[in-house]
């Protein structure tokens, strides 16, 4: 396999041993109806409080691999497992996951609030318990303020953070987030990286985080997937070495650049072996 | 001059109407036009005040047909388009027939429905809901479709149940091809409503503004038509007026096609 060309540095997280992995892949593979190839065959392990990207070139099946965790598709073979259980048996009442897409996609004729409470609207939860759990998620990502306000009030950044607090709000353990800061511009973007860091840091969270930038992925990460096209498939893994939580100052040191710059070369014999360059 | 004021653009097409009137007054004056060629607008609005008891109890004829075909539109049309987006088998079989009630043309259809249905107001009734209750279906049909795929994919990962999908997504987001289909199905029904009149006027049986200008039609009293079919052209402004009133207290907050203010 491609994988050992690279070398791991460190221990892939080693808390997998003594907790059950939050996702476990055991040959899982996508091949779709028109008879493409989108995924080859892939072992993974997600650990609690693990903090994963999934990088590449596009059309690698990053998008692909996250929707397969989120159960948005199904996998054509081998086997999923949620916290242990295969994903079919554990269903809507086992632990929750959130996944939040590359647009906001917000109801544009709800209220803020009225848009981050729909996941506890939709599983019933009563008025007065929605209430506080809205309150709280709208709080943790600061936007109190504009509970009241419609969509098209907002700017992208903040339509971004109603998004997240609608992922919030249902207390997830998983976190799955599809390029969610993709079109933003980079301000917003490192803003939004930063306190995404300090809420999954926080609230214990699993995130798994499907992204373009490598910046980005080196900033979040505690665990980089790189992954390769045609077809898709995982080519590396690269843990980030660098202690949580982490801080703005992570951003502009040595150790971040020589990470990137690491990562970089990764990236690029990724895309080599895509055929891209 | 800011055209985004309500005053400027209430007062502009006010203005030129009262210019449109007194040319329109000076010229019939000038030219000493007799008024059975072509009233005044001072005759027709004598004959407005003189006939007022007469005219308004034609508009209310016509003024109650229309608004009875237009709410048996607005509901049996949505119960349809419900119908319709349930299965798209239904929809498929029973499409082609709502486009057939449209595209013939009711002045052909009335004469029938006129004679199988003895009660007139009931008749009239039927021909204007025919071609009223097109843009109905049609409409929110699209409408309840038109679902944002992504919003959908986040109601299905969160086992939404069929109920709260139609009423948490699918009918708000058909509410703005709705409200559209409200306006041109308000003033159809006006259409539908008169032209059924003027058929069943024609055969002696009705009341009605239409059967007003048919009558002044036959005595040559040229004001007296003026003055029905202001009368009809008022009723239809007043309805499209107050649709677009429901529009904007329904979409005001959220939808493109009824924010006034620049964000």
């Amino acid at each position: 396999m491609i994988e050992t060309e690279i070398a791991i540095r460190g221990e892939a997280a080693g808390l997998e041993c003594a907790t059950v992995p939050v996702i476990t892949l055991e040959g899982a593979d996508k091949v779709f109806s028109n008879g493409m190839r989108g995924l080859d065959p892939i072992d993974l392990q997600i650990a609690p409080r693990e903090f994963v990207s999934l990088i590449g070139p596009s059309g690698c099946g990053k998008s692909t691999l996250l929707k397969l965790f989120a159960n948005l598709i199904e996998p054509s073979g081998g086997r999923m497992q949620w916290w242990g259980e295969d994903f079919r048996r554990v269903g809507s009442a086992g632990r929750r996951l959130a996944f939040v897409f590359q647009d906001p996609t917000l109801m544009p004729w709800a209220r803020i609030e009225e848009n981050v409470a729909l996941p506890l609207d939709l599983a019933g939860v009563a008025t007065a318990e929605i209430e506080q759990r809205v309150a709280g998620a709208l709080e943790h990502v600061g936007l109190t303020a504009f509970r009241r306000h419609y969509p098209r009030q907002l700017s992208g950044g903040m339509r971004m953070r109603a998004s997240i607090a609608r992922a919030l709000v249902t207390n997830p353990d998983l976190l799955l987030m599809d390029e969610p800061f993709g079109a933003l511009d980079e301000f917003t973007r490192n803003k939004l990286d930063a306190d995404l860091l300090q809420l999954s840091f926080e609230r214990h969270l699993t995130t798994v985080f499907v992204t373009h930038s490598l910046y980005e992925a080196v900033f979040l990460s505690t665990r980089i997937i790189v992954m390769a096209s045609q077809p898709g498939r995982v080519f590396a893994e690269f843990v980030v070495n660098e202690p949580e939580p982490r801080t703005e100052e992570f951003r502009t040191s040595a150790r971040f650049a020589e990470q990137c710059r690491e990562l970089s070369g990764i990236l690029t014999q990724a895309a080599r072996a895509s055929g891209v360059v | 001059m800011k055209l985004d004021d309500p005053f400027v653009r209430t007062a502009a097409p006010f203005v030129v109407g009262v210019i449109l009137v007194s040319v329109w007054e000076i010229v019939c004056r000038a030219a000493d036009i007799p008024k059975y060629l072509f009233p005044k607008p001072s005759e027709i609005a004598v004959s407005l005040f003189t006939q007022a008891p007469m005219l308004l109890h034609a508009l209310e004829s016509t003024l109650l047909v229309t608004l009875e075909a237009f709410a048996i539109s607005v509901v049996v049309g949505t119960l349809i388009s419900f119908v319709f987006v349930q299965s798209k088998l239904l929809e498929v079989s029973l499409f082609p027939y709502a486009v057939l009630a449209q595209v013939t043309p009711i002045v052909a259809v009335a004469p029938l429905i006129i004679v199988l249905v003895k009660n007139t107001a009931i008749s009239l009734t039927i021909c204007a809901t025919v071609i009223a209750i097109f843009p109905i279906i049609s409409n929110t049909t699209i409408g309840l479709r038109s679902v944002d795929p992504g919003l959908l994919s986040y109601f299905k990962m969160n086992k939404a149940s069929r109920l709260k999908m139609l009423l948490r997504l699918r009918i708000p987001s058909a509410l703005p091809y709705f409200l559209a289909g409200l306006r041109i199905s308000s003033g159809l029904a006006l259409i539908g409503a008169v032209v059924a009149e003027f058929v069943a006027g024609t055969g002696g049986r009705s009341a009605g503004l239409a059967f007003q200008i048919l009558q002044a039609g036959f005595q040559l009293d040229i004001p007296l038509m003026f003055a029905s079919l202001l009368l009809i052209a008022v009723t239809g402004v007043v309805l499209y007026l107050a649709m677009v009133a429901l529009t904007k207290a329904l979409l005001g907050n959220w939808h493109e096609s009824a924010l006034t203010e620049e964000h």
